[in-house]
């Protein structure tokens, strides 16, 4: 067998099966959800019949349904706006662990990340309800906040719930994915860098805002992207922990599937879901690429 | 009033001293060499210098003003790293602007600044670039071009040009006299090798240990290494210990070991019997095959041992028969000969007795 010929038959053997994983779990599902997206849906649930009357039944009814009853654009912002809350909590949260996580000594910084990791090794529902426990009525945070506001001569409120359950959970919940990729970033900055910046006259905002920041950016681009696609699409904390108005577009999506038995109208606020994420995915890449230093300069901060 | 003065400064790291009471004066203008081996205290005296590490004892004066108070930042120095540290996600231009914006430059001035700093490392045309789009070369002129922007009344430079290859290095030295020279502002230059030390310095400081054994003009460190250590490290030497059996008129003979009595011209006092070495140079080694008659000059016998060909030199090893090896050196300029001797053949070394240098021990 000739050299190209079985470097070329390695080549398939170690990627093919990945892909072929892919193209079955992913790829064809995908092509079914848009195909069921113009059909029409079957009279107890499910799809019709492809080919009715010897006629192809494919239509785009779902989706004028979907434009012209506004409560869905509504609850499609909504899941938006907590996916876009959800993610700056998250950095605003992450950066400060990341970058003490990256400054500690070789010691720490294994057994700091490991506690980050932490929670992966329980059940993510489990940790969804903790939160119910925590959040409680009769938990001591409940009882805490409302006796301080009972103090200021406000009625209680209730916790649990609420939006501010979902967000809590949802920032609990994405945090670690946030914190793993600015770490991997933060770590390979060379402190040559934050000297010169320093010698050259910048003062600690300066080196923060003018160097590592700047730098940092490939990382909090992919944390932000590990953190908005899932939450933009989460439909288990806003079931346990929200309220009834606290419904997000996956639970909507959820409803759809197992509920209402729509699949053509679920399937099409699936595929508007993925479309924006990957839309905002590519705006959030355009700007990078155009705003702040040459592809290749950002490439060079992540090596 | 010296501009940089460095005041019995020591920095010790758990038991080890790694810079150990040093004083030194840098004058306005000069270019300062501090020389010395990996792991001597140069590169943590030159941090002290800029700010980064602080002395554990000593000071360090600029114009007068003990620095200790001052963070790096607020220190009118600018240094240049090994690693040349330019910003990748910043341009040529925005590089060089950089400490131009810290030190509140007023926005309209500075692109005329930036042109003129880009001008002096001859990088003109090159701004738009990033950092990863220039050679070795050109990232170290920018490095140079930044630090220098602001007009600094002192430049830091910590092996600048380790990572240069050999040709480029030259190039690169020349390029740092003249623009020290043009500037006017002095240089405190940290390098591990002694031939740029020798080429670029006004005065250098070869340290060893964490402490200044020398300080002087490069002729002087080179052609009057005070200490058995300086001599060594600076180029190559043959250094000959032995005990002073006789001193007359400036004259001390000292019986070496394994070679015999040795002439040298010293104004030292040091009393016969006591230890002494000859530090001698390659280069004003002669070597022939006969003895010449009646000369004044030290001479003895031997058979060439090695030699290497270097083109312009011919580096001969010459085995003496008290087994002890003398190095000279000899130009091939006169002949179109590859080299004069050959590996075993019985030549005569001789050397003036002022061309050694006598080391009290």
């Amino acid at each position: 067998m000739p050299a190209r010929t079985a470097s070329r038959l390695g080549r398939w053997l170690v990627s093919g099966p990945p892909m072929l994983y892919l193209i079955l779990f992913f790829a064809v599902p995908s092509l079914i959800m848009v195909l069921a997206s113009f059909r029409t849906p079957g009279e107890f649930g499910g799809l019709a019949p492809l080919v009715e009357e010897g006629k192809l039944d494919l239509n785009l009814d779902s989706y004028a349904r979907f434009f012209s009853e506004s409560v869905y654009a509504q609850i499609f912002l909504k899941s938006l706006w907590y996916a876009l809350l959800t993610t700056l909590f998250c950095l605003v949260l992450a950066y400060p662990l990341a970058s003490l996580i990256a400054r500690s000594s070789k010691r720490y910084r294994d057994l700091l990340l490991l506690l980050v990791i932490l929670p992966f090794w329980s059940n993510f529902l489990i940790r969804v309800y903790a939160w119910m426990i925590i959040l409680g009525p009769n938990a001591a945070l409940a009882k805490t906040v409302n006796g301080v506001l009972a103090w200021f001569g406000h009625d209680p409120v209730p916790l649990l719930f609420s939006a501010f359950a979902v967000l809590v959970c949802l920032v609990y919940v994405h945090l670690p994915f946030m914190v793993l990729p600015l770490y991997a970033n933060l770590e390979k900055h060379d402190q040559a860098l934050l000297d010169a910046a320093q010698d050259l006259g910048a003062n600690r905002w300066q080196r923060f805002w003018r160097i590592t920041f700047p730098l940092s950016l490939p990382g909090v681009y992919a944390g932000a992207a590990l953190v908005f696609i899932p939450a933009f699409g989460i439909f288990a904390i806003p079931d346990i922990l929200g309220g009834p108005s606290d419904s997000l577009i996956g639970n909507v999506i959820k409803q759809q599937f197992l509920e209402t038995r729509d699949w053509p109208f679920g399937s099409v606020l699936s595929i508007v879901l993925t479309v924006t994420a990957l839309a905002l995915a590519g705006l959030a890449a355009w700007i990078a690429r155009h705003n702040l230093g040459t592809p290749s300069s950002s490439k060079e901060a992540r090596a | 009033m010296a501009l940089l003065e460095i005041q019995n400064v020591t920095r010790r790291f758990g038991d080890f001293t790694a810079v150990d009471n040093v004083s030194i004066e840098i004058d306005a203008a000069e270019f300062f060499t501090l020389l010395g081996p990996s792991g001597c205290g140069k590169t943590t005296l030159l941090r002290m210098i800029a700010g980064f590490d602080l002395p554990d004892g000593g000071r360090i004066l600029l114009n007068g003003e003990d620095l200790a108070e001052r963070p790096p930042e607020r220190r009118p120095m600018r240094m240049v790293f090994q690693s040349y540290a330019l910003f990748p996600h910043m341009t040529v231009e925005g590089n060089v602007a950089f400490p131009l914006q810290m030190s509140k430059t007023p926005g309209g001035e500075i692109p005329a600044k930036v042109q003129a700093a880009l001008e002096d490392v001859r990088l003109t045309g090159f701004g738009k670039r990033y950092p990863h789009e220039l050679s070795g070369g050109q990232k170290q002129r920018v490095a140079i071009g930044r630090a220098l922007v602001t007009h600094p009344s002192v430049l830091l430079l910590d092996e600048p040009l380790a990572a240069l290859d050999a040709k480029l290095r030259e190039e690169m030295q020349i390029e740092l006299i003249n623009l020290q020279k043009e500037v006017g502002i002095t240089f405190v230059y940290v390098t591990h090798d002694q031939t740029e030390a020798l080429a670029l310095s006004h005065r250098i400081a070869v340290m060893n240990k964490g402490r200044v054994e020398q300080l002087d003009e490069p002729s002087k460190i080179y052609g009057f290494p005070k200490t058995r250590f300086v001599a060594d490290f600076i180029g190559h030497i043959n250094l000959l210990s032995g005990s002073v059996s006789q001193r007359r008129d400036g004259v001390v003979t000292i019986d070496v070991d394994g070679l015999g009595a040795v002439r040298v011209a010293t104004g030292s006092q040091l009393p016969v019997g006591s230890r002494g070495t000859i530090a001698l140079r390659p280069e004003k080694i002669r070597i022939e095959a006969n003895a010449p008659s009646d000369s004044p000059d030290n001479h003895c016998r031997g058979t060439v041992a090695e030699l290497l060909y270097m083109g312009d030199v011919t580096v001969y090893k010459v085995a003496t028969p008290g087994d002890s090896r003398i190095e000279a050196l000899l130009a091939n300029s006169q002949s179109g000969r590859a080299k004069f001797f050959e590996v075993g053949d019985p030549v005569e070394v001789s050397w003036a007795v002022d061309a050694g240098h006598f080391i009290e021990e």
